[in-house]
């Protein structure tokens, strides 16, 4: 993923490997994953549904899992996949080589 | 999106020669045409525009009622979310009204200022509430007095549920079916109900008179109070919102709400200022034409063909698939023929169905009647040329899958006429699917025909779901699932797979669980993430396929598992039940229910230093302090000073105890002791499920022994019956006597047997009662009582080893297992937002 020009929001050891956490961005909460691939991917932290947490959701290498109901989101687009309910938006992010992250951008879907 | 004409051309950039087809209604009937236009492969033919004044995707307004019932949430009734548009290269114009049709320039003209231009239209705006002129109904010409709702869009429903909020009493005028549906929706949401109907009869467009008096009983049973014959002339308001209404008599009726449903309007506004003949609505030919314009189609509640004008789904799927086999070309010789119409209220507890005739019309039409008003049944039906032309049925609608299907397509009936109405060897289902005309209707609400399925099914797809999926049957009320699995069936000649991954333990990896585990064992996979590499297609994770997948390596290798905490539900990251609101619930282990002023004292401390708002005792005898943040976990866990209490995971949660011989002049078994010692011993325990045990003194049964997975009882003689597969939540069940034995060794013995052997034979997420009745409780007697197959030593073993290995995971408090554990998720976000009492 390309690098992403913005202030740096946390650290890759701030986030274990196959899980997710959320940062406050510029009044947005982000949940930022850490896949097991070594990639990063990031979406908004708040399920549209009920609210729910999904930086505290399991992941695979596409999509995260809701903790409250399910609902299940995809790492690269924000798009639900389980129902076609409404999705979430996806952001740009990167870590330098310092393990500094950095969210840019939303992805337009 | 853009607001500007624009030629197709410069949208796409190849395909210079599409010609663009604009649509005016984002409704059911408009964009099934859509649907239909693309399924004939329109998209090479047109650049197409949706015009839709409401700001949404398409949505299954059929499920409004259960909207407002509160058993759909709005987010699940979408048939078209935003997306769909996109993929399919359509350009959708939400919450954009066309305000006028220039046919002589073709173009549109919308309330956004746009225009645009079109080669080919399709009207399909649909129909709007009808407000029956009353005295204080409107606020102003366009706005209605507050607290006064139609019942027709997703905006109105959520406005009725927003504005239902904490008021007592709601009026519906109107005792059709949406009517009905609407009182039925508000009283769910508590408001006491009343519906007012100007008519003698409810639902008298579908019903006869003793049909509709039988079903006012039933909606009055349910607590909806009916006035019939009522005309009313006023709506009383106070400070600008309704307080009541005044009947023509002068009677009133107080209520904080007022749904009007007297009846719909066809959207006919544009086609009349376009100079289309519109009579009760736009008069169209036999292609879905306007009589007037060969450019225009119309389809849906706007259109009007050969006099009549349709105000249900199931005619719109007719109309919109001639429509697309006509306008792409595809069939030029595609007519419609007008739909027959069959209704079925959606009220939970009052069942009607009606279709067709309510009475015989001809001399020699046979009529057949069956009336019992004390049980709410009544059910007519006519017969013409040995063809069912109407029926009704209320209070008992089993067999209107049956008559539907006759009635749309004049199926042969049986001689004995009155099994049509009950079941006296009435053709069985599956004779009826395979005598079903390949374009009858399975699911009305998605209106999908015998043959899209059967193609479906010839396509490669051999399971239910698949075929649902495929094609959405099934997937609107759901009522015509059974007869979806019926037709499946046939037209994969009796050869219906279960779905494959059906057997599969987690649906990642495609094993049983006793393949699985064999593998798991031979490769000596000890992490999910190995399991993932060596047994997943392409080596892929799955989330869905990780809890499951932990848990079984937990049980399997125990002291040897690799815990992985991506693997892990979050509950499980930070042993507490996560609530709806992001915050956990804390219940520390209080072996048996019993505890001490101490620990109570504790306790107390602990909720009061983190402001705990809710300290609730749970059915299992312990105490819940929910509402705990994620951030204060480890420190309530020192405070505490206590284990876990394993309420949050798929294990062993607790023991249920009575006092028995401690306290009770019953008792006459130990029960408190022999529920903490099992307690004790099986605590933590990993399983596919959720394990809830009971032991109680006496069969007075007061620790409700019967109903848990495994439960103990004390009789007489120094005995205990062991009981397993009971279950009290969502189901129902007894548990099956599994042994009677002497001692309380020998029940410690039996349970961590049969408990192990449940953790290595049950499905993921499999609790005992279905586990128990599955395996048949002789043969679970016979491998965990009497060992005939001689495992019993090698169960107990592993039991063992599990028990080794157990440590209490609040310890993790202390030294958090992962960076940023116990890191918030939702920081911006307020809480708590459970109550707090
Ligand atoms: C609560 C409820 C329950 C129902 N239950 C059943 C049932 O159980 N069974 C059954 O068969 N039917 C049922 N119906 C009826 C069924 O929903 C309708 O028959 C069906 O939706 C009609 O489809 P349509 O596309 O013609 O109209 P609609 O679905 O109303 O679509 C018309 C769309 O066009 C839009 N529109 C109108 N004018 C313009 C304009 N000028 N510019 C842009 N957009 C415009 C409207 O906003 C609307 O979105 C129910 C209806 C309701 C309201
Ligand atoms: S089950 Fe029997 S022993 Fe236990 S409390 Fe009830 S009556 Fe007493
Ligand atoms: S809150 Fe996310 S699925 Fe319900």
């Amino acid at each position: 993923m390309e690098e992403v020009d913005a202030p740096v929001v946390g650290h890759l050891e701030d986030i274990p490997v196959g899980e997710g956490r959320a940062f406050a961005v510029a009044g947005d909460q982000v949940a930022v994953f850490r896949l097991r691939d070594g990639s990063l991917r990031a979406l908004d932290a708040v399920c549209p549904h009920r609210g729910g947490p999904l930086a505290d959701g399991l992941t695979d290498e596409r999509v995260v899992v809701c903790p409250l109901h399910g609902y299940t989101y995809d790492l690269a687009t924000g798009q639900e996949m389980s129902s076609g309910a409404t999705g979430v938006c996806a952001y740009q992010v990167s870590a330098d080589e310092g393990g500094a992250i950095r969210i840019g951008p939303r992805i337009a879907r | 999106m853009t607001l500007l004409e624009e030629a197709p051309a410069a949208r796409n950039g190849h395909e210079p020669s599409r010609s663009r087809l604009v649509v005016v209604g984002n409704g059911m009937a408009g964009v099934r045409a859509v649907e239909e236009i693309l399924a004939r492969d329109g998209a090479g033919q047109f650049a197409i525009t949706v015009f839709g004044d409401e700001p949404y995707g398409n949505y299954n307004r059929i499920l409004l009622s259960n909207v407002l019932a509160g058993s759909d949430d709005t987010s699940e009734i979408y048939l078209n979310p935003v997306d769909w548009y996109t993929d399919n290269d359509i350009d959708l114009r939400a919450g954009v009204r066309v305000v006028r049709i220039d046919r002589f320039a073709k173009v549109v003209l919308a309330d956004d200022g746009s225009t645009l231009h079109y080669d080919r239209l399709v009207i399909a705006t649909g129909s709007r509430s009808f407000f029956p002129p009353m005295e204080g109904m409107w606020a102003d010409n366009t706005t209605l007095t507050a607290g006064v709702f139609g019942f027709r869009s997703l905006d109105d429903c959520s406005g009725m549920i927003d504005y239902a909020a904490g008021k007592a009493r709601a009026v519906v005028i109107g005792g059709g079916l949406l009517g009905l549906e609407a009182a039925r929706g508000l009283q769910n949401r508590g408001l006491e109900v009343e519906v007012v109907h100007a008519a003698p009869t409810l639902m008298n467009a579908q019903l006869d008179d003793d049909a509709g008096a039988i079903l006012r009983r039933s909606v009055e049973n349910l607590g909806i109070t009916v006035h019939t014959e009522k005309r009313t002339e006023k709506v009383l308001s106070a400070d600008g919102a309704v307080t009541g209404i005044e009947f023509s008599d002068g009677t009133q009726v107080p209520c904080d709400m007022l749904v009007v449903s007297a009846g719909i309007r066809p959207n006919v506004g544009l086609a009349v200022r376009a100079g289309l003949t519109v009579e009760r609505a736009i008069v169209v030919d036999d292609h879905l034409r306007s009589v007037d314009d060969e450019n225009i189609y119309v389809v849906g509640e706007c259109a009007q063909h050969r006099g009549q004008v349709y105000g249900l789904v199931a005619p719109l799927w007719e109309q919109a698939t001639v429509l697309a086999e006509h306008l792409t070309g595809t069939n030029p010789k595609a007519v419609y023929q007008g739909s027959r119409m069959a209704t079925k209220l959606k009220v939970a507890g009052v069942d009607v169905a009606a279709m067709g005739l309510k009475h015989p019309e001809h001399p020699d039409d046979e009529f057949v009647q069956f009336s019992e008003p004390r049980n709410g049944i009544y059910k007519t039906i006519v017969v013409r040329d040995g063809k069912l032309v109407g029926a009704t049925l209320v209070g008992d609608v089993s067999k209107v899958a049956f008559l539907m299907q006759a009635f749309d397509r004049g199926l042969p009936l049986p001689e004995e006429r009155i099994s049509l109405m009950f079941d006296l060897g009435t053709p069985s289902v599956e004779v009826g699917a395979a005598e079903l005309a390949d374009d009858a209707q399975v699911c009305n609400c998605n209106g999908v025909s015998k043959a899209a399925i059967v193609s479906c099914v010839q396509g490669g797809q051999k399971t239910v779901s698949g075929v649902s999926a495929a094609t959405r049957a099934g997937k609107g009320c759901g009522s015509c699932k059974g007869l979806l699995g019926q037709v499946v069936e046939w037209a994969a000649g009796g050869a219906v797979e279960e779905d494959a991954s059906a057997s599969w333990y987690v649906p990642g990896v495609p094993y049983a669980k006793p393949e699985l585990m064999r593998l798991i064992r031979e490769l000596e996979l000890h992490s999910v993430s190995s399991v993932f590499a060596a047994l997943a297609p392409e080596a892929a994770e799955d989330a869905q396929s990780k809890m499951g997948l932990a848990s079984l390596l937990q049980m399997m290798w125990a002291e040897e598992y690799v815990e992985e905490h991506d693997a892990r539900f979050i509950n499980d990251r930070v042993h507490a039940n996560i609530q709806r609101d992001g915050t956990f619930s804390v219940v520390p282990q209080m072996k048996g229910g019993v505890t001490s002023s101490e620990q109570l004292r504790k306790i107390a401390d602990v909720a009061d230093k983190y402001e705990v708002p809710l300290i609730k005792l749970t059915g299992g005898q312990r105490i819940d302090l929910l509402g705990i943040r994620k951030e204060d976990l480890p420190a309530v866990w020192a405070d505490l000073d206590m284990p876990s209490g394993f309420a949050y995971g798929k294990s062993f949660r607790t023991v249920k105890t009575c006092v028995g011989t401690d306290f009770c002049r019953f008792g006459v078994g130990d029960s408190t002791a022999l529920g903490i010692a099992i307690e004790e011993r099986f605590k933590g325990i990993a399983g596919p499920g959720k394990m809830k045990l009971a032991v109680t003194g006496c069969p007075r049964n007061c620790a409700e022994a019967l109903c848990k997975d495994l439960g103990v009882v004390a009789v007489e003689g120094g005995r205990w019956e062991i009981y397993v597969g009971g279950a009290a939540g969502a189901h129902v069940r007894k548990g099956d006597l599994l042994a009677t034995v002497t001692s309380a060794a020998e029940v410690m013995t039996l349970t961590g047997r049969f408990l192990q052997y449940y953790r290595e034979s049950a499905n993921w997420l499999e609790r005992t009662y279905s586990w128990v009745p599955r395996m048949g409780i002789e043969h679970l007697r016979a491998v965990v009582v009497d060992d005939s197959e001689g495992i019993a030593e090698r169960l107990d073993a592993e039991m063992q080893k599990a028990v080794d290995a157990y440590r209490d995971p609040w310890t993790d408090g202390r030294e958090p297992a992962t960076p940023g554990q116990f890191r918030p998720s939702l920081p911006l976000t307020v809480l708590p937002q459970v109550p707090v009492r």
